[in-house]
């Protein structure tokens, strides 16, 4: 009997291309997503080396992070030109250079473009147990689908596209297990969310997360990709949850997965991953479902976390001296008051979008709220922001964009929007913003902007009533 | 990339925790196509403010950064790395860093080092007035004050970096092992390569 093994072990013992006596080991990638804002020094390093990609058929490229969320064709399907020169700029140089090396591209208007995190697996090209890279943080989410999956950096994006492989130390591993089950009205975010608020943003560094037991068993594919994608808010590179039917039927006929033969193949050897009884983890972390609210953020770091019917934490409450200090400086750059209640803070912005939330699934529960709603006269701006084409083509088909339109939302072209500030969806400096993005990190959305992190439902609440809101009161 | 030996000079005391790679370098200066003059850009919130650590004219020329706990935590933007290396950073000790920052710093011959908090809030306490040495040999931190803190550093990156070797050369010096890897998927695994869409 060999010794029983993590899911994580098994995908990093499959990958393993050479073996170091140091303890690193070169890692064959088997996914590579590539987008315009952490590419172009890449490309550029490769044509001053003089080299190729070693392998453009496992590498997929799309743009999302700057590109703007308005049309982007005209009336006569003509290209609506991009106002912002470096942004164009730095959209073109993708647009250049993935055939340039031979990369499948998925342009601006493609009904196929979206979030690079999003269109992974809405394509198929994001497959269990296999390893996936992007130079992009928020590739934990792939985890959702039992890939090894995370984020590098420009020089790492240049590695793999000459090589397909990484220099890597094998990561701890780490199992959260939810006891319970959710309360009604809790979203896989809330429960990230205060999973993110019990490790800290460092309690996961060095590990890759597998999240494991009932609650995420149960819950959706979508769900699950909101969960692992935050992995990394908790320190860790990667989220890990082991595939399943759901994976499988997730999967089945989505344009790049396998077919016929190749996918009864795939799907056995898949069978084969799940973590098997008697692994150990080098930690485990408990969380019991009863103790999960709908979670809102009050400060500047995703740790920041408190039930919506909470109060703004004192930073005396806080054990370490530094911490403390932190809480002072974000209470401040917030506009908040220790012992204030959240319900009491307005907010003037809401934003339902980025790789954490823009999936059917987040558009559905937010559409139901807002069903018949309208948004208070207080909240000025309230953007929907498809993760893909084809979500925003299904919603249309469900009427979603109607009721988010009728509710005084506007309806946009999908990308990353304003969850990072650097395209033209920004939130104005000093005012707030109920958003289901990832981050609410000193000006992320836009210098100044004061950044609430929520559900999509907790996000359209707060869109009706114009202030942080539990959801729960407008379900009943 | 240049061997590094040795890092001498003076240290900004920063001691901030969790710092983020959007506090290192916001969004909106992560629309270059180029790794160069990001320097300008870092800590731009924090510069704005008067009397900044960043601008005070006791760390003109520092070299080196000294840190809060989990350091570069957040977006996996090598911008950031980019940005200290602008400012004439060659060095950051902190007590941690995330792993995607470290990697980073490592690739472009930025050193990230981690020492306990003690020794960080010694170093913090030096760096007000005097100037601190890296030395990569014998892999220590020390002060004009006897002080001397040893540092650990992952082996393969210890190497690149004080013999100055180009990562991707060291590993298409493999490609026999990568093309066996790939013989090896497309006839075991040959549903790894996406179906054409």
């Amino acid at each position: 009997m060999n010794q029983p093994k993590t899911l994580y072990e098994k995908i990093w013992d499959a990958h393993v291309v050479d073996q170091r006596d140091d303890g690193t080991a070169l890692i064959y990638i088997d996914r590579h997503l590539v987008h315009e804002v952490t590419s172009p020094q890449a490309f550029e390093g490769l044509r001053k080396a003089g080299r190729k990609v070693r392998r453009p058929d496992l590498t997929l490229a799309v743009p999302d992070h700057n590109l703007p969320t308005t049309a982007r064709l005209d009336a006569q399907g003509n290209k609506i030109p991009i106002a912002d020169p470096q942004s164009a700029a730095q959209l073109e140089a993708l647009e250049a250079n993935a055939p340039a090396f031979g990369i499948k591209y998925i342009g601006a208007s493609d009904i196929n473009q979206g979030i690079v995190h999003v269109i992974g697996p809405e394509q198929g090209f994001t497959l269990p147990g296999t390893t996936m890279v992007c130079g992009d943080s928020h590739t934990a989410a792939h985890g959702a689908l039992g890939a090894l999956a995370f984020g590098i950096g420009t020089s790492e994006v240049e590695h793999v596209l000459a090589t397909q492989t990484l220099q890597l130390t094998r990561s701890k591993t780490m199992e959260i297990r939810v006891e319970g089950d959710l309360g009604p009205g809790i979203s896989p975010k809330d429960l990230i969310l205060h999973i993110v608020g019990v490790l800290g943003t460092a309690g996961g560094t060095g590990h890759v997360i597998e999240y494991r037991g009932k609650v995420f068993e149960e819950m959706s594919i979508e769900g699950r990709l909101t969960v692992s994608n935050m992995s990394i808010e908790a320190g860790a590179r990667a989220g890990l949850i082991a595939p399943d039917d759901k994976t499988f039927a997730y999967l089945e006929g989505r344009p790049m997965a396998p077919k016929g033969a190749d996918w009864d193949a795939a799907v056995a050897y898949w069978k084969t991953l799940p973590t098997d009884a008697g692994a150990k983890f080098d930690k485990s972390v408990t969380i019991d479902a009863a103790d999960v609210s709908p979670t809102v953020t009050w400060g500047t770091s995703p740790e920041d976390v408190v039930p919506v019917n909470g109060v703004v934490p004192a930073p005396d409450s806080f054990s370490d001296p530094s911490k403390q200090d932190a809480a002072r400086k974000s209470l401040d750059y917030m506009g908040l008051e220790a012992g204030q209640a959240l319900r009491d803070v307005s907010v003037e912005n809401i934003f339902i979008g980025s790789c954490t939330n823009s999936r059917i699934e987040d558009l559905r529960a937010a559409a139901a709220i807002l069903e018949g709603r309208k948004k208070a006269d207080n909240v000025k701006w309230a953007i929907v922001v498809p993760g893909s084409g084809l979500v925003k083509a299904q919603a249309e088909a469900e009427g979603l964009d109607r009721i988010f339109t009728d509710a005084g939302f506007e309806w946009r072209e999908p990308g990353c929007s304003a969850c990072l500030g650097m395209n033209p969806d920004k939130v104005p400096a000093g005012e707030r913003c109920a958003s289901t993005s990832n981050r609410n990190f000193v000006g992320r959305q836009g210098p100044g902007a004061r950044t609430h992190l929520m559900s999509p439902a907790m996000a359209a609440a707060a869109a009706v009533t114009g202030k942080l809101t539990d959801v729960r009161e407008l379900t009943r | 990339m240049k061997p590094i030996n040795r890092v001498e000079g003076r240290a900004i005391p920063f001691g901030q925790k969790n710092v983020d790679t959007d506090v290192i370098i916001p969004a909106k200066w992560l629309k270059t196509v180029s790794r160069e003059g990001l320097g300008e850009g870092a800590f731009e919130a924090i510069r704005a403010q008067e009397g900044n650590i960043f601008d005070d004219p006791e760390y003109a020329g520092a070299k080196i950064l000294i840190a809060g706990d989990n350091f570069g935590c957040g977006s996996s933007r090598e911008h950031a790395a980019w940005a200290l290396a602008d400012l004439g950073i060659t060095a950051v000790i902190a007590p941690s860093f995330s792993d995607i920052f470290s990697g980073n710093a490592f690739k472009n011959g930025l050193l990230a080092i981690a020492v306990p908090q003690a020794a960080v809030d010694r170093l913090m306490e030096v760096a007000k007035t005097d100037p601190i040495t890296i030395d990569m040999e014998s892999m220590s931190i020390t002060t004009p004050f006897q002080d001397r803190f040893a540092f650990e550093m992952d082996p393969f990156r210890h190497q690149c970096l004080v013999e100055g070797l180009d990562e991707i050369d060291l590993t298409l010096a493999k490609s026999d092992a990568i093309e066996r890897h790939e013989k090896r998927n497309d006839s075991a695994q040959p549903w790894l390569i996406p179906a054409a869409a």
